[in-house]
């Protein structure tokens, strides 16, 4: 080849580089390895990770029970190794799978139209924020509380320059946003109000009332869902204009937080406004039905700097993922699986009533409960990674105001016997407590 | 032989429709377990929040499953089935290694608020990647946590922000040379920056003169692709840096081509300041269709305070922890930590190649590239003459004569079996044809896309309607995009 192409030596097709930049030894990384040495090498972290514990771990990433065919399918190499679907004609397998992907996510939503993924719920939410801006023109933005802390954070992150200031809605005694401070946040400058349900304690929001607050001032309101799984049985907020949607939880593996799978969906007068690739339907010469990427004028390759968002490669094969999951449990199974989340959770929250405080009890929730125990609950969880059992989230570190309450989710791949177990160590967590407590009024008297 | 070469050949394609045409009341390919808690009372436990029904939602079998998303896969081209030389797109091998280690179980369903004592196997791939990362790119720190490309160059974006405003003056502009990717003016608008285009000289190349009467103490920083999007090497580097520099300007590389530098020359020797990777192109992780991709900023010590929290430390123990306390970071761009099943196969690939393998990856690529120039040339026209490195650009001048343009000549490839270069773009050429072999393809399948190259040239000559007309064997011909955003359909609905 180098004969072919009139050179001596590879080295000199980098003579452009100036020399003083070119590098004149080894890269300094782990030596090449063989296959069977890579393998092992992450087995051996995939052990120091801990393998074979339960988890009670909610909170914006769920663990819930991957159907085989998923990978199967999505190992397939047509799927794996093809790029954006730009050509049509060689892509009509991609394109027709993310039609049915955008038809799927409408279709439990309560929405019109979907997009083809965002990076995930906290990106999707932020830029869903940024769309409500573009459509309403007003730049102001209310976020609820209860809203999942990190896609605050992201929020914040993007709304910095764009001259869009944020307040906050705090959450009344039922966990659910507090409606006499949200009338009041929402003016006449506000663009959106953004908030999450279930919420990230769990608890169904009322949607219909935070929509009526929000319309009646000319504001939109954007729903984040982050546990999709709560579709199956619990009603869309078909009152939202926008829908940003985490769907991690339809068929995509945990993997220590992503890649994931953002969704922006919503209703057919927005769309142009939307970020993101959309498929749309169409026809061949011959008159066959076909798909293509379509409403391009919206993107980065095509307006750059006036674009709706920067995005370009996108989640696509999670989004598969989503997909398939969403086939395999279709309109009677999403609705079976999500009942056995509600039922799992509503066991545990029983019995952990019966030795903590439940807070927010009084809202409807799908898979999620917060847990006030006497003690940290950390120091709880760290007995209990004893037991092979990873506890509730402890919510200090994001809402400082519940002191010992952590964030404790069930799905239904948790084994009544690991709750048996949980709900025992805090019981004896309480008990021992309680027996200090009165070892020292013991003392005082 | 068929007139479209030796490469392709027809055979029998499945028709499938959409999935909803399939359904039918009682059909499943789910079964759950009994329940071993009590059930519950739905509408007690939810009231008003209860859902009653789930729409139009499919009810099929397994195995019409598996068959509907296997004939819908036989519809893509894919790496798997030959060269996808997509410029700037680095569509190079996807090892199955990667797909395998990815897959093991404590690192596949690790959750993010697993405790430190239960993570240090998924945060040592973080620090490992993280320290190859710096090396190759010869930068000081970096952050792994953009979901991809668009998403690096945002949090660098941030970063160059923070950085200026730290010094009390956030400046204005971003200059973009005329040949970036869309990405790069988009991004500069999401931080508020506005955009002012730098043209490239007579060589492709940023031009120096003009670089210097726009630099000003306005300007943030200059995006830089390098090599750029003509596959050109920009040579007065470090003439760009000192004139950046000199005005307290920052150095920005997009790192999209970083294929044609990793282990032969680092940015960070180069005088760029800060840069994005896409793990998903020069670090084999798949496309997926489009994604997921994921887009690591390393930056220089200046720039470190400002990097996205959480960052991976060593905690006294010696075991690893996050530190989310940095309070000059720009803040979080994504929930919890990035795209980590990327890091996984990215850091797979990088110890299948070792720092042997990585710099032969490199010299492939740009020698394949430089091959396939060799090939074309005289059959298309090269519109820079300036020597090229992973990736070459032609246009369709030639061809333009008879009608064919760019896209019609990547229509008419699909036929002789090849998935088309990018066409018609970077924006500087017009009717461009950039196309990017990566190190993975072999000098026989080069050879084969040379021979189609210059096949369809021919025929542009004597046959133009042939060109005009295709695909010829795709299972659709040319979709009618018009229409499709004219009256915009979304998505199924039933009759």
């Amino acid at each position: 080849m180098l004969k072919t192409i009139g050179r001596g030596s590879v080295d000199e097709l980098f003579a452009q580089i100036p020399a003083e930049s070119r590098l004149q030894r080894d890269l300094d990384i782990p030596r090449q390895m063989a296959e069977s040495e890579i393998v092992e090498y992450f087995r051996q972290r995939s052990r120091e990770n801990g393998e074979g514990y339960t988890s009670f771990l909610g909170a914006g990433a769920y663990y819930h029970y991957r159907p085989i065919i998923i990978d199967s399918l999505i190992s397939r190499g047509e799927f794996l190794t093809a790029y954006t679907p730009y050509q049509a004609e060689i892509s009509q397998g991609t394109l027709q799978s993310i039609f049915e992907f955008q038809t799927m996510i409408c279709e439990l939503t309560g929405m019109e139209v979907a997009n083809a993924s965002m990076y995930d719920g906290s990106t999707a939410a932020a830029e869903a924020v940024m769309m409500a801006v573009r459509l309403t023109g007003r730049r102001s933005v209310v976020v609820a509380s209860s809203l999942h802390p990190e896609y605050r954070e992201v929020l914040a992150t993007y709304a910095t320059h764009q001259g869009m200031p944020l307040s906050t809605a705090g959450f009344s005694d039922d966990g659910r946003v507090k409606l006499t401070e949200l009338e009041k946040l929402i003016t006449a400058e506000t663009a959106c109000v953004l908030i999450q349900s279930p919420n990230f304690f769990g608890t169904i929001e009322d949607v219909a009332a935070i929509a009526d607050l929000a319309h009646r001032r000319g504001a939109m309101l954007v729903v984040s869902i982050a546990e999709a799984v709560s579709l199956g049985i619990v009603e869309p907020p078909r009152q939202a204009d926008v829908i940003a949607m985490e769907a991690q939880s339809f068929g995509v593996p945990l993997g220590f937080g992503g890649p994931y799978c953002g969704v922006i969906a919503t209703r057919e007068k927005n769309v142009r406004q939307m970020p993101g690739r959309l498929v749309g339907q169409t026809v061949d010469k011959q008159g066959r039905r076909g798909f293509v990427l379509t409403l391009a004028t919206r993107e980065q390759h095509i307006r750059r700097e006036k674009a709706t968002s920067n995005i370009c490669t996108n989640q696509a094969l999670v989004a598969l993922m989503v997909n398939i999951f969403m086939t395999v449990y279709g309109k009677v199974g999403l609705k079976e699986l999500a009942k056995q989340n509600l039922a799992k959770a509503a066991y545990a929250a029983g019995q952990f009533a019966r030795h903590g405080t439940i807070l927010f009890s009084t809202a409807p929730r799908f898979n999620e409960f917060v847990v006030e125990t006497s003690e940290e609950p950390s120091a709880i969880n760290s007995r209990l990674l004893g037991h092979k059992i990873v506890g509730g989230l402890p919510l200090k570190k994001f809402y400082p105001e519940l002191g010992n309450a952590a964030l404790w989710c069930c799905t239904e791949l948790t084994a009544r016997s690991a709750i048996d177990t949980a709900v025992g160590l805090v019981a004896e967590s309480e008990r021992s407590v309680r027996s200090a407590k009165e070892e020292v009024e013991e003392v005082v008297r | 032989m068929n007139k479209t070469g030796p490469k392709a050949s027809l055979h029998v394609n499945q028709n499938e429709g959409l999935i909803f045409e399939k359904s039918s009341p009682g059909k499943a390919a789910w079964k759950l377990p009994p329940l071993d808690v009590p059930d519950v009372d739905t509408a007690k436990l939810l009231g008003a929040a209860e859902r009653r029904d789930l729409g139009h939602m499919p009810e099929v079998s397994e195995i019409e499953i598996i068959r509907h998303f296997t004939r819908l896969s036989t519809w893509n081209y894919a790496i798997d089935l030959g060269m996808y030389p997509l410029g700037s797109c680095t569509m190079k091998y996807n090892p199955r290694v990667n797909e395998a280690v990815a897959r093991v179980e404590g690192i596949a369903n690790a959750h993010p608020y697993q405790p430190g004592k239960i993570s240090q196997g998924a945060l040592h791939i973080i620090k490992t990647l993280s320290e190859c990362l710096i090396e190759i790119t010869g930068m000081d720190a970096i952050t792994l946590q953009p979901a991809a490309g668009a998403h690096g160059e945002m949090t660098g974006l941030l970063m160059v922000r923070a950085y200026h405003q730290s010094k009390g003056n956030a400046r204005k502009k971003i200059l973009i040379p005329d040949s970036a990717h869309g990405t790069n003016p988009a991004t500069a608008a999401m931080v508020n920056y506005a955009v002012e285009n730098l043209k490239s000289d007579g060589r492709g190349m940023v031009d120096i003169g003009a670089l210097a009467a726009q630099m000003n103490e306005d300007v943030a920083a200059l995006m830089l692709t390098n090599p750029n999007t003509l596959g050109v090497f920009e040579q007065d580097i470090h003439r760009i840096a000192e004139i950046l520099h000199a005005k307290g300007g920052l150095l920005y590389m997009d790192g999209a081509n970083m294929n044609a530098l990793v282990g032969k020359a680092r940015p960070g020797d180069f005088g760029v300041d800060l840069m994005h990777l896409n793990l998903h192109k020069t670090f084999s992780t798949p496309h997926g269709g489009g994604g997921p991709g994921s887009g690591p900023v390393a930056v220089k010590q200046i720039l470190e305070p400002f990097l996205p929290a959480p960052v991976v430390v060593a905690n006294s123990d010696g075991t690893l922890g996050f530190d989310y306390h940095r309070p000059h970071s720009v803040g979080r761009v994504r929930a919890f930590y990035g795209n980590f099943g990327m890091f996984v196969r990215a850091l797979a690939y990088i110890q299948a190649n070792g720092p042997d393998g990585l710099r032969q990856t490199t010299e492939d690529a740009v020698l394949n590239a430089n091959y396939i120039r060799k090939g074309l040339e005289g059959a298309y026209d090269l519109p820079y003459a300036t020597p090229t490195m992973h990736e070459v650009v032609f246009s369709d001048k030639l061809q333009a004569k008879k009608g064919v343009r760019t896209m019609d000549i990547a229509k008419r490839l699909i036929d002789y079996g090849f998935h088309p270069y990018t066409t018609a773009f970077p924006l500087i050429v017009p009717g461009a044809l950039m196309i990017e072999p990566t190190e993975s393809e072999s000098k026989e399948e080069m050879d084969l896309f040379v021979e189609a190259m210059k096949s369809i040239a021919d025929e542009a000559e004597n046959e133009p309607q042939t060109i005009l007309d295709a695909p010829h064997s795709t299972r659709v011909s040319r979709l009618d995009e018009t229409a499709a955003a004219r009256k915009p359909v979304l998505r199924w609905k039933p009759n």
